[in-house]
């Protein structure tokens, strides 16, 4: 097995040389002086649609965000302990199914409960 | 010359690449180098696919979008625009490049190489061919959703290293938008493997192979949610919130220019060739298409089938327009989450009967396929109508605003908390 993740990472290779080249194509013309280089404080500062910028963007967010990424966490540690369940399933019989079908409906109550909390709601 | 003595057929690149692989082996190199080389060349193979579908479909994609909206698009750079593509790369490749003086200079150049490798990688786990597969991973499923699931910190890393208030939020409405949309889609692969009884992507083919069947036809729902969640995932027009020009002007790419934008430009079409491909794969046979790679080589009718989940994709880009971030969110969690539960115990239950009575497939997999389309049907049509169920449907005429009894759109859930 270790075979062939070792392909997948002839494949890594090359999938960082892929974007790498044109981004070195790009910096040889600039250094031979066919792509122009003429920064100004204008060009560089921050686009903020005309207005000069305020601040930086390194601050705080809407806490909506994180209110998904929580529940998005419970949901995806549910996916990866019923991945191996989904491929062991057919040698493990009535009881598998009984686990997975118990293991879904407390998620689900959590997950109407979430509702009910308005959590899913994007105010 | 060992290599032309034996007939190979050359339409099947599989056998060409075995029929090198002989060739060397009889010249008398060692295991490793055979390893090397074939791995390379796979690689290689790959590589030269992504990089001409992500130049061709920069054509394909402006002119079908272009034809469906009953204009012309790119016809002027060659022969019915072909040259287009060349004429952009040209174009962006000499254009100056700023960078913003407030921006993290290294994250922000590392960004756009980065967020390839997760597209890339993709591919090498999905069979071409009978046998044609870089890396047959026993957990290519997972592999595939476990890449999927990184480019959200790629797209986070371009928009927080803008420092720009624009790029930010695009990119927290990117991860929002990832996340919400990554269980639906990972639980209707859960469906999928389940099923076949493998994650790996060949195993899932011969699948397939064996029951002389499509998996679309079991997997109905699970079809539907991978095909919406992935096409939200994709970032393009229906879903493309992340970058809505209207609304937050380019998002997570404002900033960047030149070659770098070009390549943010161009991971788009490699992820949506990506994510066709494992649709082709998973739900449509992959190479196997119902004897038929008898006589054609299995890679065409794979690259065909991409093609054609590809179409479906450029279709929504052209027909729909974008949703609000509401609106998203609440199909993820609300309606296609409930449904892809119900498709995973579905499935459990399917497949307990089948295992444990030992009744032929030939017999179970057929009502199993009708017993999934009626149900399909019958759970999407349902849930829909109990969901908009506060919405007003086919009014017959114009009204005033006072006449409306019922609550309008915005205000639902407002509503609902003041009767509840």
């Amino acid at each position: 097995m270790l075979e062939e993740f070792g392909r997948a990472g002839f494949l890594l290779l090359f999938a960082l040389a892929f974007p790498l080249a044109p981004i070195l194509i790009s910096v040889l013309l600039g250094a031979l002086k066919i792509r122009p280089k003429h920064p100004n404080p204008v060009k560089s500062s921050t686009y903020e649609c005309g207005v000069e910028t305020v601040g930086d963007a390194w601050g705080q967010f809407n806490v909506r965000y994180y209110i998904i990424a929580l529940l998005f966490v419970l949901f995806s540690v549910e996916a990866v302990f019923l991945y191996p369940w989904a491929v062991a399933f057919r040698q493990l019989g009535l009881f598998a199914l009984i686990e997975a079908v118990l293991f879904v409906f407390i998620l689900f109550v959590g997950y109407v409960y979430a509702w009910r909390r308005q959590a899913l709601e994007w105010l | 010359m060992a290599l032309l003595a034996r007939w190979y057929d050359v339409r099947d690149l599989g056998n060409a690449v075995a029929g090198l692989m002989d060739a060397l082996r009889d010249a008398g190199a060692s295991e490793g180098l055979l390893y090397v080389v074939a791995g390379l060349l796979g690689a290689l193979g790959i590589l030269g696919f992504v990089g001409f579908t992500s130049v061709i479909n920069i054509w394909v994609e402006r002119r079908l979008i272009g034809r469906i909206q009953v204009r012309k698009g790119p016809n002027r750079a060659g022969p019915w625009g072909l040259l287009q593509p060349i004429a952009d790369a040209i174009k962006l490749i000499q254009k100056e490049a700023l960078t913003p003086k407030l921006a993290d200079s290294a994250v922000f150049t590392l960004a756009p190489i980065v967020i390839f490798v997760p597209a890339i990688l993709a591919f090498a786990v999905l069979p071409w061919g009978e046998g044609m597969v870089l890396a047959d991973l026993n957990v290519g499923v997972l592999y595939i959703l476990a890449l999927g699931s990184t480019s959200a910190i790629m797209v986070f890393m371009a928009g927080y290293a803008s420092n720009n208030k624009y790029a930010l939020m695009g990119s927290m409405r990117v991860i929002a938008m990832l996340i919400s949309y990554e269980i639906p889609t990972v639980l209707a692969l859960l469906g999928v493997v389940a099923f076949a009884g493998t994650m790996s992507l060949s195993g899932i083919v011969a699948f397939q192979e064996t029951h002389w069947s499509w998996l679309i036809f079991f997997q109905p729902l699970a079809f539907l949610i991978f095909l919406f969640g992935a096409s939200a995932e994709l970032n393009r027009s229906p879903a493309d919130i992340a970058e809505a020009e209207s609304e937050i002007i380019a998002g997570y790419h404002i900033e960047y220019s030149g070659m770098k934008f070009g390549l943010f430009y161009a991971v788009e079409l490699v992820n949506v060739m990506a994510v066709s491909a494992i649709i082709a794969t998973l739900f449509l046979g992959g190479w196997w298409t119902f004897g038929l790679n008898e006589f054609v080589p299995g890679w065409m009718l794979f690259i065909g089938k991409v093609y054609a989940v590809y179409f479906i994709f450029i279709w929504f880009r052209g027909t729909l327009p974008r949703f609000r971030i509401d609106q998203l969110m609440a199909f993820a969690w609300k309606f296609l989450l409930p449904l892809s539960l119900v498709n995973v115990l579905l499935v459990a239950v399917e497949v307990f009967i089948w295992t444990e009575y030992e009744i032929s497939a030939g017999i179970v997999l057929p009502i199993f396929a009708v017993v999934n389309f009626v149900l399909a049907g019958v759970l999407i049509a349902g849930w829909a109508r109990v969901m908009t169920r506060n919405y007003e449907r086919f009014p017959r005429r114009a009204r005033l605003v006072s006449e409306i009894d019922v609550p309008l759109p915005a205000q639902s859930g407002s509503a609902a908390r003041a009767e509840a």
